[in-house]
């Protein structure tokens, strides 16, 4: 098997997973709401509701498409677009698993192993801002256009936050940027120098307060409640995407979720040792490479579905925010406390390495 | 004048920092919600199962039926007096020699209409009634699509013999608020 023919089954594989966890998030964003709330939620549609996805997707194919006359017909269509190919080729980096051994050849399960992992990941996700603010601005109404603008402000004071908390990381993985090299350090070497327990020396340790800055501007990024302003369906009737109907107001809603799905998967990487468990040593030892690879993937994905469940037990809780505590927080609170983190690692850093 | 002693003075202090940070109050919500998550729900399947109405509950009427077939019902028209949503109709006749097995007594109604959009289920009628002919019970009215539809005539309301309706319950309940 060459090289190229096995990334390019990793991309298709990748690409499916990231549609079916879209799909299952919608389901499980509704099975939770209503476990939370008391109710029961989607039950009809198969054993407890289990098919409720496909018939949302056939619902979202069947449903009338309509491309206001007032709007900008390209970058109507456009912009949806824009914001699905964001959400799907920022999974590009992570990640996924130990390498499988295939015939005698090693292969990594990260489709681009680049030096600038990290940063590949903020550009893009940056970058997803243009779908919503395209379609925002291409619908020519007031609601989607105000929905537009507060996403992109919105994103624009986070990323800041997210980028710095991120630098901390940074300087105690000797600087480089590859999620890969993040992830393999975090499975070697003693939790605070003498505790010996093998792929258990997270960052999450070493870095709560990034941690905590990462993941609030995780939210943000992926307008989830609290930080939903952008969509408020109950002032902005949906926000950017109040125009839209059909299958492309549906991929909106599906980026959505790749975008969170993405986030837990970086924020499992950066901070919770990605595949990387306790015990992996031993494992290592007694099973067979590729079977202690599959369980390593298999652990990931548990990593993520719990903080996409983190994500779904935060929103059914928390109300959302009003706009200008949104931007207090980020440039008031997130922004300073994640440069003095930065200051305080790299002062640390330089202190035990003299 | 103080009325009750649940007024509160209201004091607009300053917030401590663990308020400002909210993480305490994030916290403490969470765990509130999380706890919901393992909590009984409240949710019946509705079409599997029915949630049990309370024997007073009063629904679609029902003109009875004696033990050998007959109609109660003797026309006499104190339901349609006592009904203050004007909602009963009725025309009496004289029983003729041969309907004995139809009617219990010389006269009875030859049309019964309710019209079950102006009807609004007070249950008067059956406090009324002073031949055991009418009244409410569980079962509730189906949708229709036209109005007419919904004036109920004899078809409608008197009880079939092979499906008789139990109105003991109800029987039950007025002895009570009667004694």
């Amino acid at each position: 098997m060459t090289l190229i023919l096995f990334k390019t089954l990793l991309i298709l594989i990748i690409f499916l997973i990231s549609l079916g966890i879209a799909a299952y998030s919608t389901y499980g964003e509704r099975k939770i709401a209503a476990f939370l709330q008391d109710r029961i939620g989607p039950d009809r549609a198969g054993p407890f509701g289990i098919l409720q996805p496909i018939a949302d997707g056939v619902k979202m194919f069947l449903k009338e498409e309509i491309i206001p006359n007032v709007s900008n017909k390209w970058l109507f269509i456009l912009g949806p677009c824009i914001f699905m190919v964001t959400a799907l080729m920022t999974s590009a980096v992570i990640p996924w698993g130990l390498p499988l051994e295939i015939s005698g050849v090693k292969y990594n399960l990260q489709v681009a192993d680049i030096n600038i992992g990290i940063l590949y990941v903020l550009g893009v996700v940056s970058l997803g801002v243009y779908g919503i603010m395209i379609g925002g601005w291409a619908s020519n109404n007031k609601f989607a256009l105000l929905g537009a603008i507060r996403a992109s402000s919105q994103m624009i004071s986070y990323e800041l936050a997210m980028g710095m908390s991120v630098i901390a990381i940074l300087l105690m993985n000797d600087g480089s940027l590859s999620l890969n090299s993040m992830v393999e350090n975090q499975g070697t070497g003693k939790l605070y120098g003498f505790i010996n327990i093998s792929g258990m020396n997270w960052n999450v340790f070493y870095q709560p307060v990034a941690f905590l800055i990462f993941l609030i501007c995780a939210f943000a990024e992926c307008n989830r409640t609290p930080f939903d302003l952008a969509e408020s369906e109950s002032e902005l009737i949906g926000g950017f995407h109040t125009e839209y109907s059909s299958m492309k107001l549906g991929l909106y809603l599906f980026a959505e979720y790749i975008n969170m799905f993405i986030s837990a998967a970086v924020i499992s990487c950066l901070f919770f040792g990605g595949y990387n468990f306790p015990g992996i040593a031993y494992l290592q030892e007694i099973l067979p490479a590729n079977i202690v690879s599959l369980i390593s993937v298999a652990v990931l994905f548990g990593k993520i579905i719990f903080f996409i469940f983190f994500f779904m037990w935060i929103r059914w809780t928390i109300p959302r925010f009003r706009y200008d505590q949104l931007m207090r927080l980020g440039w008031q609170w997130l922004m300073p406390l994640s440069i003095i983190n930065m200051l305080i690692t790299g002062a640390v850093l330089i202190w035990i390495r003299n | 004048m103080q009325l009750t002693n649940r007024a509160q003075q209201v004091v607009q202090k300053e917030m401590t920092l663990a308020e400002r940070l909210y993480l305490p109050a994030i916290f403490a919500g969470l765990s509130i919600t999380i706890k919901h998550l393992f909590k009984k729900k409240a949710t019946l399947k509705y079409p599997e199962v029915k949630r049990e109405f309370a024997p007073v509950y009063r629904g679609q009427h029902v003109l009875k039926r004696d033990d050998e077939g007959r109609e109660n019902c003797t026309a006499c028209g104190l339901c349609a007096v006592s009904c203050p949503a004007e909602a009963i109709t009725m025309d009496a006749a004289e029983r003729k020699a041969g309907e004995e097995h139809l009617y219990r007594e010389e006269k009875y109604a030859a049309k019964y209409e309710i019209n079950m959009l102006r009807c609004i289920y007070c249950g008067l009628c059956e406090e009324a009634c002073p031949k055991d002919a009418i009244y409410l019970t569980d079962r509730i009215v189906a949708s229709e699509f036209t109005r007419g539809k919904f004036v109920y005539g004899k078809d409608v309301l008197v009880e079939k013999m092979d499906d008789r309706i139990d109105v003991s319950q109800r029987k039950k309940h007025y002895s009570i608020v009667n004694n």
